[in-house]
């Protein structure tokens, strides 16, 4: 008899066809699951983006915060977010929330029930990748523009 | 070799589970409000993000009225109210996903909402305080 580790244990209990109970396996794993394919890359990647994005998040407190403490707090701020690693950061935030947005539509759209058919789903797919490459060009292309 | 059949009794009739919202207290509220966030968070992460791209290297002064502005204020704060309960809400999810352990679970999740709760009052005080100095140049 050994005690309960997990508090998920007791849905896992099944009945075998005889009667008997047994405790059913936790869904496909890491090792024994395919994570080349778009509709598993694209799942955890949203939760991955959305993650990052809420690390992200952080850098908008900072940069509001400073703006109200004053310019020579908002300067350090904006000489941070202005480096070369200020950049890379908010480079990869934006592909991030584009990428957590888009595909959390795809997300509404499953909800209300449309999309589900395999072709659709990796069409959508696709066209959330590709969305997010345009939308992430056409915000630094602003940066670019707002900056020069 | 087989095992005895295993009974299990539940004391709880169908209808006091309905009403307790079953085995997570609170039935699909927690999956509805992240949705719900989720679309209001559309259009305002679609202006925070070009805002913030146009705001690249703009002066303080520039920054801190165009932050003070009501009608940027405004969009700001439900910015920050509406992102503090999306995230809140998914990193709630993501905890409970890989904490196995009861305590730390319980422990991670408050963590969790206590600093959303946290940053969210704190980005809101510094918007607010901007909106104050706007009135007073």
């Amino acid at each position: 008899m050994s005690s309960m580790q997990d508090s998920r244990e007791p849905t896992f209990i099944g009945k075998r066809t005889d009667g008997t109970m047994i405790r059913r396996p936790l869904s496909p794993h890491l090792q024994v699951y395919d994570m080349l394919q778009m509709s598993s890359a694209l799942s955890i990647s949203h939760r991955i983006t959305g993650v990052a994005w809420s690390a992200g998040l952080l850098l908008m407190v900072w940069w509001l915060v400073a703006a109200a403490a004053g310019p020579g707090p908002f300067a350090t701020a904006t000489w941070f977010l202005g480096s070369w690693l200020g950049l890379l950061i908010l480079f990869g935030m934006s592909a991030a929330a584009w990428f957590h947005t888009l595909n959390g539509i795809r997300h509404l759209v499953w909800d209300a029930g449309h999309g589900f058919a395999i072709p659709d789903m990796y069409r959508s797919g696709r066209a959330v990748l590709i969305g997010t490459a345009a939308l992430t060009v056409v915000t630094w292309l602003v940066v670019i523009i707002a900056w020069g | 070799m087989a095992t005895p059949p295993v009974h299990i009794t539940r004391y709880a009739t169908p209808l006091a589970r309905v009403r307790g919202f079953g085995a997570a207290k609170s039935g699909t509220a927690h999956w509805w409000h992240q949705r719900i966030t989720s679309i209001a968070l559309l259009p305002l992460s679609l202006w925070f993000v070009f805002s913030a791209a146009m705001l690249a290297g703009k002066p303080y002064p520039v920054v801190a009225l165009w932050i003070g502005h009501p009608f940027n204020a405004a969009l700001l704060l439900a910015t920050i109210a509406f992102s503090a309960h999306h995230v809140a809400a998914g990193l709630q999810v993501v905890v409970e996903d890989y904490v196995r352990n009861d305590g730390a679970k319980v422990a991670g999740i408050l963590a969790v909402k206590g600093l959303c709760i946290f940053l969210a009052l704190l980005s809101a005080l510094a918007v607010l305080r901007l909106v104050v100095v706007r009135v007073l140049v």
